[in-house]
């Protein structure tokens, strides 16, 4: 369903970088790639499995009696891929490829540099073309070129050692999103835009929810009836932060306050100024600060009013 | 044949859980629990019908598939593979939909298990997407529990050295657990109360290790446990429980969410007062303060009393209500795992295979895992008899 045109849409990019420890399996064959070498693991009953894993997938065996395999192959199966995307092995159209290296009876996925479709067959023969630069990782097969030789029978024995072995690998992660907050959000936005913090009561058990989502999770009804609240409220609970968060600029320490707005039902988050850090207290009577282009208020300020007594926030810690 | 299955635990398998164990794969370490369990079963692959798995979630590690990538190294191939997917919660949830498949007789021997590699892991940009609009949280992942841990203080006027006294003692005890990660040898209760305040009122020591590590179990029928070679565990309640992260009326001092899963263990475990007919308890504590306040929450004490136990030390390996004689999730913290050591540890317990950190004469013991921002609950109770009802 498409949202309507006022609701609002950003893009949101998740992006980690995460390591990965290799054990000594993917360790010897990443390793072997840097050095040329194209290594394969043997299974119990001698099937040679080219890329290799650690565990048989038929027994679930440990396995580790490495083998060497040729660097020329056949193309077992492919598909043509017209249009390469962003960080895939080459730039101009390629086939996907399923190679079986010379001594495998397994097939490898990898790039196959071809002119178009009409020059890539099943049974065709290839061989492995080398990056320039390698530094232990599957890129380091630039991709697989055309290649007429006769195939290698045999595997021959590697016990697996290099030099300087690659034990871990980065893999980055990247997800592209449109984020939508929904309708009840975006009303709830283009309030705060206005300095008005509107929430939404639950027909079903009377609740205000700020921010609103739509729906009372508690009930299950959606919320239709804006109320406005705050903008002062009652700090219900809090902790002092003594440790400096990535990415945040806040000299600390500082005080981090769950803060009841009056009307709402239950506490929003946001951090406590205009008062030393140490005598903010449960019950302090709290109002926005904003800053020029803020979204959100900067932080609380105490308002000067008595605290308020403990029983009139106790249900909303 | 009516009712349920009875469900043994006749295997248990951990690595050491230790800061970073870069000499394995994410796949070499499930096996090394895996194959732990199974040699203590004194069982193969083959005896295993299905391989049910439960890690933190994705973004943790960003392992997107591990039910995949993990069947050839936990021997699933040709069988079925579940994976479960409820947060900090998840190894004990994992857990109980094993014992759920025995139970319901779908499969008759079932190996489950729970990992994470904290090392190779984003845990805090995992739960701190920077989600447009949103306002940021403006504290650290103590920074969201601190506040609880103050009203809790308020709601029972505790003393503030409560929290320091579960931390000692939870770290003392996992010197006698050779798979613990911390091992503090010169830790004393000082050191504890001169540790840095990170977010006041949780001291550094009171708080959790990122660890790498793995847990597995088997989980048999009857038939299983009468070959098994050990004294199996027998399950005698499990149950989970669901409420939202945040919601108007929610109790995040005792969230009613655990009150009824705790009360639903205890109905089917025919058990109605936990504090006298438990002998030993293994509960989520990332945070030393969350041990009087489960305490209360899973009934063990009257609200607003928890911390007296804690404190007149009731809850120590030699008191008559020990919790985390392991250690707990404050000596080792493999997120994804940490539920299904707490469901494991119950087990060894009233197997009487806890070794040094045995508690005499524990004939039932509590497994209880949360997660999610005390949205998810998965608790089972253990005993060294089978069921009766």
């Amino acid at each position: 369903m498409t949202p309507p045109s006022e609701t609002l849409r950003a893009p949101l990019v998740v992006e980690f970088p995460f390591t990965r420890s290799l054990g000594p399996v993917q360790s010897a064959f990443l390793t072997g790639l840097r050095e040329q070498t194209v290594l394969g693991v043997r299974t119990e009953t001698g099937e040679v499995l080219v890329p290799p894993v650690e565990y048989d997938p038929a027994t679930a065996a440990e396995l580790h009696d490495l083998v060497e395999v040729g660097a020329t192959g056949t193309v077992t199966t492919w598909a043509w891929n017209p249009g390469p995307r962003p960080g895939q092995p080459l730039t101009t159209p390629f086939a996907w490829v399923l190679v079986r290296l010379d001594g495998a009876d397994t097939a490898l996925l990898h790039a196959l540099d071809a002119p178009g479709p009409e020059a890539v067959r099943t049974g065709m023969r290839v061989r492995i073309r080398w990056a320039a630069e390698r530094s232990g990782a599957i890129t380091d097969i630039a991709c697989f070129e055309p290649y007429d030789s006769d195939p290698v029978a045999e595997p021959g024995s590697h016990d697996g050692r290099f030099t300087d072995p690659v034990t871990g690998i980065v893999a980055a992660a990247r997800l592209d999103y449109t984020y939508s907050p929904g309708r009840a959000q975006t009303r709830y936005l283009h309030a705060l835009a206005e300095r008005r913090t509107v929430g939404e009561r639950c027909p079903s058990c009377t609740k205000v929810y700020v921010p609103p989502r739509g729906a009372c999770p508690t009930c299950g009804v959606a919320t239709t009836d804006q109320v406005e609240v705050g903008p002062r409220g009652t700090v219900t609970t809090y902790c002092i932060v003594n440790i400096k968060a990535k990415n945040l600029d806040i000299e600390v320490p500082y005080v981090y306050a769950h803060i009841a707005l009056d009307g709402a039902g239950l506490a929003l988050h946001g951090r406590i100024g205009g008062i030393p850090y140490d005598q903010v207290r449960m019950g302090l009577r709290v109002e926005p600060v904003w800053s020029e282009d803020g979204r959100y208020p900067d932080h609380y300020r105490p308002t000067g009013e008595p605290d308020a007594d403990y029983d009139t926030y106790k249900e909303l810690l | 044949m009516s009712g349920k299955e009875p469900v043994a635990v006749v295997g248990i398998g951990q690595t050491k859980h230790v800061a970073a164990r870069r000499d394995v794969s994410i796949a070499g370490l499930v096996r090394e629990a895996a194959v732990r369990a199974l040699e203590d079963a004194e069982l193969t692959w083959a005896d295993i019908d299905a391989v049910v798995i439960g890690k933190a979630p994705d973004f943790f590690e960003g392992v997107m598939m591990p039910e995949l990538y993990l069947a050839d190294a936990l021997g699933a191939v040709g069988k079925p593979m579940l994976r479960v997917h409820t947060a900090g919660s998840v190894g004990g949830s994992t857990a109980l939909v094993a014992a759920n498949l025995v139970a319901a007789r779908v499969h008759r021997t079932v190996l489950t298990l729970a990992f994470e590699k904290q090392s190779e892991s984003n845990a805090m940009w995992g739960l701190s997407l920077p989600v447009p609009f949103q306002q940021p949280l403006l504290a650290g992942a103590g920074g969201f529990f601190a506040p609880h841990v103050r009203a809790y203080m308020r709601r029972t006027g505790a003393p503030d050295a409560i929290g320091s006294l579960v931390a000692y003692k939870d770290r003392r005890n996992a010197l006698k657990n050779p798979y613990a990660h911390l091992h503090e040898h010169d830790l004393t209760l000082e050191k504890v109360q001169a540790s840095p305040m990170l977010w006041d009122p949780i001291r550094y020591s009171e708080t959790c290790p990122s660890s790498d590590g793995a847990c597995a179990m088997v989980l048999t029928d009857r038939t299983g446990a009468a070959r098994a070679p050990r004294p199996p565990a027998w399950v005698h309640g499990g149950a989970m429980r669901s409420e939202p992260t945040l919601f108007a009326g929610k109790d995040f001092v005792s969230p009613q969410a655990g009150r009824d899963c705790a009360a639903d263990v205890y109905r089917q475990a025919g058990v109605t007062d936990p504090r006298r007919e438990i002998d030993a308890v293994e509960m989520y504590v990332p945070f030393s303060w969350y041990e009087p306040m489960w305490l209360e929450n899973l009934g063990f004490a009257e609200e607003g009393e928890g911390w007296k136990l804690t404190e007149a030390g009731v809850t120590e390996l030699d008191g008559d209500l020990p919790v985390n004689p392991s250690g707990g999730v404050l000596s080792t913290n493999p997120i994804g795992a940490s539920g299904m050591i707490r469901f494991a540890e119950a087990a060894l317990q009233v197997r009487g295979e806890a070794g040094e950190h045995q508690v005499d004469g524990a004939h039932r013991a509590l497994g209880h895992a949360y997660g999610g921002g005390a949205q998810f609950f998965s608790m089972w109770l253990v005993g060294d008899t089978p069921p009766t009802g």
